[in-house]
């Protein structure tokens, strides 16, 4: 298992115990309070939250920076707004 | 910038979800301010689809109460509320759907002499009236506010809407020149109406006007869509601004408002009550 990527992170939100679509709500709500280039940690379960969410944020035009697992299964994404 | 609660957060959760919409939208739909004109066929639906949209203040004009013919298409108004002014009715449902929306009524006739006054508070106009005079009303004041406005019309099984945005696209009048004379062209309560059909076409204009607030989209300006329910055929009809529009063209014949003598049926013009 791999540790958490060392980059600057401006913003963080864990999503640990909370599903579709609610994580991918609260992902785009930190995003919307971030500046152009900014970087989101956001922490998601394994399973559907980590299979949906970097595509729908993708297909914002986002770019995912980052994507490690966890410790505890959970997965840690990184993603830096468009 | 707006903090959604947990609460709004849910509520609107499929709308922060769609990328042309998102959390910037939302925000926009909750600050916005439409009014409806007319809680008739159209207006009902338009008033129940704002509000769950979460827009911020929806404004009703209408001067009628319910009656009992009106349920089989007007959705916003229930068997209890026979009786009651159709503005205090649809604020009713607004209100059941959604606590945080701000409701103006205004349960009266709109005219010349108070027309521009109230729509000038608004951002977006939804025209859902059962009458020409009013329909001509409506866009006249909306041109001369510069106040965008969804029109829309049924009757039988066909519906008509545009959207028209003041300076930028065709007009109802670059389309219809003049009301036709009272009583050439029947009214629902002459000629009938699908129910269905007021549903189908009051959410376009709901539609529209929501796409209006978000910025999503394109608009049906310049752009008559009109249907025929008995095939489900829909049509788009390409529009173009007149220069010789009385009202929005180059040189302008229309200067001031006119309140359009009303047909004989469906309108009951001397009853108009003050809110």
């Amino acid at each position: 298992m791999t540790t958490a990527i060392k980059t600057r992170i401006d913003a963080s939100r864990d999503c640990r115990g909370i599903g579709c679509p609610m994580n991918l709500v609260y992902t785009k709500v930190e995003l919307s309070r971030l500046a152009p280039g900014q970087v989101l940690e956001v922490i998601l379960d394994h399973g559907a939250p980590i299979n949906n969410v970097p595509r729908s944020v993708i297909r914002e035009a986002h770019e995912i920076i980052g994507q490690n697992r966890l410790d505890d299964g959970a997965w840690q994404l990184l993603i830096r707004k468009v | 910038m707006i903090e959604f609660n947990e609460e709004q957060l849910q509520r609107y959760s499929r709308h922060i979800l769609l990328a042309d919409v998102g959390v910037e939208g939302q925000e926009k739909l909750c600050r916005a301010k439409v009014l409806i004109v007319g809680a008739g066929g159209l207006g009902a639906p338009v008033a129940l689809y704002l509000a769950a949209a979460g827009v911020g203040t929806i404004g009703i004009a209408d001067a009628d109460s319910v009656e009992i013919s009106n349920l089989q298409r007007q959705i916003s108004h229930f068997h209890h509320n026979i009786g009651d002014a159709k503005v205090d009715s649809a604020r009713e449902k607004i209100l059941a759907i959604n606590p945080e929306i701000k409701v103006n009524t205004y349960y009266e006739y709109l005219r010349a002499d108070n027309i521009r006054e109230i729509i000038r508070d608004y951002d977006f106009v939804v025209e859902g009236t059962d009458n020409f005079p009013t329909k001509f009303l409506v866009n006249d004041a909306c041109i001369m506010e510069g106040i965008p406005f969804s029109h829309g019309g049924i009757l039988r099984f066909d519906g008509q809407a545009m959207t028209v945005v003041p300076g930028k696209s065709a007009c109802y009048r670059c389309v219809f020149r003049e009301p036709p004379p009272p009583d050439a062209v029947p009214s629902c309560s002459q000629a009938g109406v699908l129910g269905a059909i007021a549903g189908m076409l009051g959410t376009i204009q709901a539609a529209e006007a929501l796409k209006f607030i978000t910025g999503a989209g394109e608009l049906l300006t310049d752009t008559l869509l009109s249907f025929d329910a008995r095939n489900m055929d829909f049509r788009k009809t390409r529009l173009h601004c007149q220069e010789n529009c009385p009202i929005c063209g180059k040189n302008p014949g229309i200067h001031e408002l006119i309140d359009y003598e009303h047909g004989g049926c469906g309108i009951k013009s001397s009853k108009s009550v003050a809110a």
